[in-house]
């Protein structure tokens, strides 16, 4: 079970309290009229699905509510960093 | 080639076993194949298989990073269940549950598919409206199924509490007598064998690291051990690193790589005969020829390659057995693992082409790819012979995820274990 | 004396309390302080088992948690029986039950046991993958007879009457272990202040100690041992847990440990106590301190009762006080086991020998068993034992220095005992549970914990530090290094000193050679408790499984209750033997959850039955109960499902409460619907791109119905929101759903358009909410208000804030049944007032409370979905028939917008909503009924869409139902045809989904 620090109520909590809301950085395309199909399914659904350093958005579902992005490695499932909503990660993959 | 037989075990023992042959070879592989399959699992086993058997395509490797049938064909809790809600679906697991009624026979090799019948139970009115609307699409797809109201659920698992003191009372099931458990790793063994008597090499210990691809099209895979093998075609069946080899490739596919959860307890004399699976209370269960209680969790909702989940993911599932089952409190779970299962957004899998000409990928079975393992070899083999996608398998192209035809197993179905 | 093995004096037990159990239905004695195991040795019981496959009379092996034969039946009642108990690690309590788990009729005479020397011969492992085929019919028939054979303990029949608790704890150290590297790494870390909690499975702290005859400190080690365990206890920021395993070692260092609370005092907890508790811990650091243990060597018939691993025979002597038998034949590989000879010797009983497989074996405890007249036969090993029940000699052989071959004649030994010591391997399977892979130690021969991201410290045996000097000075070192990494400063913790002796070097050797091949030798165990043996393991090789993953799979290796504790490095051995390589070349072994057996019932705790899940009830909810409501769970909620009266089925309920509602009122509990609170100068803007229709111009004191799509365009919820003030605005959604939806909300608000200022807040505890429908409702919502809410100045689709049985509430002007209807929310906690208000005053106009079966008649009569029921998500509101509620001129690309417009979304044919009429008006289709268009087609029949929503109405006096036609809007009055289970096939016509009202006038009045 994970120990993930929520970068809202500054405190780390258990994994219990949040839930994966998936692959972090995914923009809505800004005219998603213009989009063909092709870009909206993979707007939709591809994703990159790493086996190593990933970017993903938690939420802090039992707590504050607030969504945020962690840095973790899919194997050793280490959390190597936790950063604000908007912000960029500072720890990326190679 | 060696038939195996009672009779044949009875001769070995007066040898000692001495002189059993080997159950494949090891060989070294050549510079150049009519096919690879990267991935000895089960559906990449069976793939092989079928190619040799069905489409006297003899010329094949599978190359396989660890060993055969070490990830999830190891891993699963053995189900086989035929009874998916789509026609797409219905007919693919159905086509499988086919090809396992005599599997043992075609190979020679006991798979112990023991058709001990499966219940899916409903807990509310809509759970009992999603199996009237399921059983009702098996019945005219061919798939046997019937609809049980909670007494007649009692009647078949009398350990199972049908009370209205469980918190979700348990309001009837799905039955399907077909379905049931086979014995996972001799699935993979069987068609490993099956595949290397009819001359496909089986090459263990050895990653592929890259596809090789001139202009858009493969032509071979570069491996740790053995360097560039070359091939017409090469089938990637990965399941959990499709989404590695995908980027290998040059394209993202509509995967995520999940850890899903199972346990079993220490070995009882039996007392649970049928598969048992509820997904409102969120537990499945069924008790091995060994005795163990083998028992499903739950998908963890983050990406990991860990082979091992989140421990709440454990607790939830064996309060889950505990409330369908309460006689099992004192019963003792002895171990736990993970998997890894590439899941796709709508529970059903990929079988397709893809980006690269003559690359084609069999992926996306998320947590229900062991009761398809000889139906998904079966078609993808067709595909890959032909050129041309298997009727069966047409629809399960990665690309209906732009045009948006999906077959969206969960929306309906449910569990889709 | 009955207990022929007990000694004296010495031991750990309590002479003086006796204590009675059964065994296999004859009674026996024994003393506080014995296990199971102990207590049937010091009895004499050798037989305690029979083997899985080959139903061989097993004896007890060990002393601990690697035991694999003494697997036990525990208890006096049905309800209380606990399979597979490790007798090892049972304490002894008055009163205990237990009994073998196999053998029929029972385990001293065993029918089986004779299939298995006859049979075991064509049982070579795989057997059953290459047999068992023909014919195909067959196979049920073979497999029920291997079912036969299955599972050791039974499960109970009867339920559970223990309770467990769980309890969530933080640490700065966690101690796994209460050896002397547990107990030295405790008492540093506490005496530097940090927050210990140390665990150990057994019921006394001290590990290896508690059968040591040294002394540390210059006491008995036993008296250091309380003396550390006396100031832990005393330290408040010390957590001291005996009888407890940490039995999983999980991702960011968080650890479960099951503690055993009154197992060892009675079959079930006295007094309503709880049985067993779990501790979920998350610590800040972990020391491993989980020892050893103690391989036996593979040799022939090694499983014949009275062969035993060396250590434990010394436990049982130095602990319990017992000798597990009168001749004793030690076999080792190092100097460390001839301990077992000199504690059997000082017993007085009868050592024929020491069997040491080296050449040269010097060392002081070399000296000291010589100088007890000891014999000790170098350079040799048993290579097999006679007896079947009891052993009653060994063969003894020399073999080659490398332990390949035996190299000459083979002497006959007289014995009942065999010890035998093939050194020791670490206890690392908690350190493999994150996924560290282990490593492999040619100078300890076993495998250390390898490289892990877990903040883990290690000491003693599990760092193949066997020693007690080393693993003290470790314990320290760990316990200091952990004060340093949580920052606190280093005390001086002074390591005691002991006594014992130094060791020579041991012998690599793990399968002892005979001098026939393995596969003719005596069967040779590697893992007992599923008959592996070496020949199998061999084989296995043979025939290809070169992976160890392989051996094991083929074999069963390690698949038992035991986990291969004893057995694994043995195998792994053998296997690397036969494929020509080394033992880290053949793999390694990697340790799952959990170290030991876990109670299902402590893992689940109190999370069962009506903890489950939570029950969440409205305001309302006991004037429910006491009106004799039936419930239909919807979520986690307890909603009335109908309201019979005395006597009636439920259809007359139903039909009864739909006409009520029509003719005069009919009253629904409303209230477990979503309600979000949505406040901010963007909250319009936000509505208009989470909803598929327009919200730019709803003024206030309006209401509207709006439908909430994914962004392939699918339904996924609908509900009316309303506008409360300019920016104010309250969502309700599907009761199911609230949840999901607002969740919905704030990831699109927070991560897609964080520059919109909207507020969402849950509000749907807060609000009671009551439904009155039906052509009386104006008249008694006059009644028990002062505001108009005439027809003229309260229009269909407004709300107003009024004073209703004189409680401030928000009443909408909705209809989910088509009748004139109004919603009124109160605060909660004055539903129940408003609620028999509305029933004083509603008596005269017959006012009838009805449930969601009514309510889903009611509004299906009117062609209303229910998401969840007529939406499965696959399906747009184009396929719903609901144009009417998308805007697609909205300038902003509401979520759904484009998911809608694929290429497969916008194909004609696509199954669409229609309303179903059969032709026989008395038929009511099943829902989930399968339409089709020609009934005649062979299956696979082509079907056109399922039945989503089917009742009879009572006020059409017909069946009536809603359901998906593939191209079903265009199909209007055509013909559809449903095959049903029972083998009817029902006609029925499409029609509009509308069947009552189709213009809407009942609603306007």
């Amino acid at each position: 079970m994970f120990y993930i620090y929520c970068p809202y109520c500054g405190e780390h909590r258990e994994e219990e309290e949040f839930h994966n809301h998936g692959q972090a950085h995914i923009e809505r395309p800004k005219d998603p009229d213009s989009c063909t199909d092709e870009e909206w399914g993979n707007y939709m659904f591809f994703r990159k699905n790493p086996k190593g350093l990933h970017h993903e958005i938690w939420v802090h579902a039992a707590g504050c509510r607030k969504f945020f992005n962690v840095t973790r490695h899919t194997v050793t499932y280490e959390i190597k960093e936790v950063y604000k909503m908007g912000e960029q990660p500072k720890v990326v993959a190679e | 080639m060696q038939q195996y037989s009672g009779f044949g075990l009875l001769k070995h023992s007066l040898s000692h076993h001495e002189n059993w042959q080997r159950v494949w070879r090891n060989p070294t592989p050549k510079k150049k194949y009519d096919v690879i399959i990267v991935g000895g699992g089960g559906h990449g086993l069976a793939t092989a298989y079928y190619l040799a058997k069905e489409h006297n395509i003899t010329n094949v490797a599978v190359i396989e990073k660890g060993y055969l049938g070490g990830g999830n064909t190891a891993r699963n809790t053995t189900i086989v269940r035929s009874n998916y809600l789509w026609d797409e679906a219905g007919r693919l697991y159905e086509h499988a549950m086919k090809l396992w009624e005599g599997l043992s026979q075609d190979l020679n090799y006991n798979v112990m598919f023991s058709q001990r019948g499966c219940l899916n139970l409903g807990h509310t009115l809509q759970d009992m409206r999603d199996i009237e609307r399921r059983v009702n699409a098996n019945r005219l797809n061919g798939i046997d199924g019937e609809v049980l109201d909670a007494k007649q659920v009692n009647e078949i698992v009398p350990i199972l509490d049908c009370s209205d003191n469980a918190r979700y009372p348990v309001m009837g099931a799905s039955w399907q007598p077909r379905a049931g458990v086979a014995r996972h790793d001799a699935v993979a063994w069987g068609f490993a064998r099956g595949a290397d008597m009819r001359g496909v090499d089986l090459i263990q210990q050895t990653e592929v690291l890259d596809f090789i691809i001139e202009d858009g099209t493969v032509t071979g895979v570069k491996t740790d051990r053995y360097g560039d093998i070359m091939a017409d075609k090469v089938g990637c069946v990965v399941a959990g690193h499709s989404g590695v080899m995908a980027a290998k490739a040059g394209f993202e596919l509509p995967l995520e790589s999940h850890p899903l959860q199972a346990l079993v307890s220490e070995p009882i004399k039996p007392i649970l005969d049928t598969v048992v699976m509820s997904n409102h209370v969120h537990g499945y269960a069924s008790q091995s020829d060994k005795g163990d209680l083998v028992i499903g969790a739950g998908i963890d909702s983050y990406l990991g390659y860990g082979q091992r989940g989140s421990y709440p993911t454990i607790e939830h599932t064996v309060q889950a057995i505990v409330e369908m089952f309460p006689i099992f409190s004192r019963v003792r779970m002895n171990r736990q693992w993970g998997g890894i299962v590439d899941t796709c957004p709508d529970a059903c899998p990929i079988i397709s082409k893809t980006p690269v000409k003559n690359l084609y990928f069999n992926c996306g079975w998320g947590t229900g790819g062991f009761k398809a393992t000889p139906g998904s070899g079966n078609v993808f083999a067709a595909s890959l012979a032909k050129g041309e996608m298997h009727e069966i398998a047409e629809p399960f192209s990665m690309f209906r995820f732009h045009n948006g035809a999906l077959i969206d197993e969960h929306g309906a179905a449910g569990v889709a274990h | 004396m009955s207990q022929k093995n007990r000694l004296q004096s010495g031991g750990r037990i309590d002479r003086s309390k006796p204590l009675t159990f059964t065994y296999n239905g004859k009674q026996y004695e024994g003393f506080a302080g014995d296990t199971l195991a102990s207590a049937l040795l010091a009895n004499g019981v050798d037989l305690i088992g029979r083997s899985f496959k080959y139903s061989r009379p097993r004896g007890i092996v060990a002393a601990g948690a690697e035991e694999p034969n003494a697997i036990m039946q525990l208890g006096a009642t049905e309800a209380t029986q606990v399979p597979n108990v490790r007798a090892t690690q049972q304490e002894l309590f008055s009163g205990l039950v237990s009994s073998a788990t196999n053998g029929w009729p029972s385990v001293e005479n065993d029918v089986m046991g004779l299939v298995g020397k006859i049979g075991g011969k064509m049982m070579p492992p795989g057997f059953y993958y290459k047999t068992f085929m023909y014919p195909q019919s067959m196979w049920e028939t073979y497999e029920t007879f291997i079912r036969k054979a299955a599972g050791l303990g039974r499960s109970p029949k009867e339920y559970d009457p223990d309770i467990y608790d769980k309890v969530n704890q933080h640490a700065d150290v966690v101690v796994v272990g209460a050896g002397p590297a547990g107990l030295l790494a405790a008492q540093t870390a506490a005496r530097g202040g940090a927050r210990v909690i140390i665990a150990d499975e057994q019921n006394e702290f001290g590990g290896s100690l508690l059968s040591s005859k040294e002394s540390v400190d210059g006491k008995a080690a036993h008296a250091w041992v309380a003396s550390v365990v006396k100031e832990l206890e005393a330290n408040e920021n010390v957590i001291v847990l005996p009888r407890s395993t940490v039995n999983g070692y999980h991702d960011h260092n968080f650890l479960t440990i099951h503690e055993r609370l009154t197992d060892h005092i009675a079959d079930r907890a006295p007094n309503g106590q709880v049985r067993q508790r779990y501790h979920r811990v998350r610590a800040k650091w972990v020391v491993l301190a989980t020892g050893a243990h103690e391989r036996p060597l593979v040799y022939g018939n090694n499983d014949v009762p009275g062969c035993m691993v060396a250590n434990a025979v010394s436990t049982y002597i130095n602990r319990y006080g017992v000798v597990p038998g009168n001749e004793l034949v030690l076999m080792t590989t190092n100097d460390n086991a001839y301990r077992t000879a000199i504690d059997w010797h000082d017993a007085g009983r009868k050592v024929q020998a020491i069997v040491d497989t080296r050449k040269n074996p010097t060392g002081a405890l070399v000296e000291a068993a010589r100088e007890r007249g000891i014999t000790v036969i170098a350079g040799s090993a048993v290579i097999d034992v006679q007896g079947s029940k009891r052993v009653t000699g060994v063969s003894v052989a020399p073999i080659s220095e490398d332990g390949s071959k035996v190299t000459g004649s083979v002497k006959k030994l007289s014995a009942d005992t065999v010890a035998s010591s093939g050194g020791w391997s670490p206890v690392i399977h908690l350190s493999c549970h994150t996924g560290s892979k282990p490593v492999w130690n040619e100078e300890v021969l076993g495998f250390l914990p390898g490289k892990t991201v877990q903040k883990q410290l290690t000491a003693g045996a599990i760092n193949g530090t066997f020693n007690t000097a080393g693993a003290l000075e470790e314990g320290k070192k760990a316990g200091l290094e952990a004060l340093e990494k949580l920052g606190l400063s280093a005390v001086e913790v002074a390591v005691p000193a002991t006594t014992e002796q130094k060791e020579s070097k041991p012998m690599a050797l793990f399968h002892v050679p005979h001098t026939k091949p393995t596969s003719q030798a005596p069967k040779q165990f590697v893992d007992y408790q599923n008959d592996v043996t070496a020949a199998g393991i061999e084989l296995a090789c043979r025939e290809g499984f070169e992976s160890i993953e392989h051996v094991k799979r083929y074999t069963a290796m390690g698949f038992g209750t035991d986990q291969g504790k004893l057995g694994n490095i043995n195998g792994m051995a053998v296997a690397a033997k036969v494929l020509n390589q080394s033992i880290p070349e053949t793999g390694t072994t990697i340790f799952r959850p959990n170290y030991t057996p876990i109670t299902f019932g402590a893992i689940a705790g109190r999370d069962c039955k009506d903890l489950f899940d939570p029950e969440r009830y409205s305001a309302m909810h006991k004037w429910h109960l006491e009106h004799g409501a039936k419930f239909e769970d919807v979520g986690q909620w307890k909603r009335p499902w109908y309201f019979p009266k005395a006597g009636e089925s439920m259809q007359q309920a139903l039909d009864r409460e739909c006409l009520a509602t029509r003719e005069s009122i009919g009253i629904l509990d409303a209230s477990t619907l979503g309600k979000i609170d949505i406040q901010g100068k963007d909250a319009r803007e936000f509505l208009g791109r989470v909803y598929s229709n327009a919200w730019a111009k709803l003024p206030v004191g309006k209401c509207r119905y709006g439908l909430m799509l994914k962004e392939d365009g699918m339904v996924f919820d609908d509900g009316v929101t309303s506008c409360l003030a300019e920016n104010h605005f309250l969502m309700t959604t599907t009761s199911g759903g609230a949840a999901t939806v607002l969740n919905w909300l704030e990831f699109y608000h927070q991560t897609e358009w964080p520059e919109l200022e909207v507020y969402f807040t849950s509000v749907t505890d807060h609000w009671a909410t009551m439904t009155i429908s039906g052509p009386n409702s104006r008249k008694l919502l006059e009644e028990l208000t002062d505001a108009d809410v005439s027809k003229d100045s309260f229009k269909f689709m407004d709300w107003k804030p009024m004073t209703v049985a004189g409680v401030p509430a928000r009443v909408f002007r909705i209809s989910f049944t088509g009748e004139l209807s109004f919603e009124i929310n109160v605060q909660a906690n004055y539903g129940m007032h408003v609620w028999e208000k509305l029933f004083e005053h509603g008596e005269k106009y017959d006012l009838t409370p009805y449930g969601t079966e009514t309510m889903h008649i009611l509004r299906a009569e009117k062609g209303f979905i229910i998401a969840g029921q007529d939406t499965d998500g696959s399906v747009h509101p184009y396929d719903l028939g609901m144009g009417w509620a998308v805007s697609m001129n909205k300038p902003f690309s509401f979520i759904g917008k484009r998911g809608m417009q694929r290429e497969d979304c916008v194909r004609a044919e696509r199954k669409q909503m229609v309303g179903i009429k059969t032709i026989d008006p008395n038929i009511v289709l099943p829902e989930g009924a399968q339409g089709v268009f020609d009934p005649t087609a062979p299956i696979p029949m082509p079907m056109v869409g399922h039945i989503s929503s089917s009742y009879w109405s009572a006020c059409l006096g017909r069946s009536i139902a809603l359901g998906f036609v593939k191209g079903g809007l265009d199909k209007m009055g055509e013909k559809v045809y449903y095959p049903l289970v029972d083998g009817r096939i029902v006609e029925a016509e499409i029609c509009s989904p509308i069947f009552l009202d189709p213009k809407g006038e009942r609603q306007n009045v």
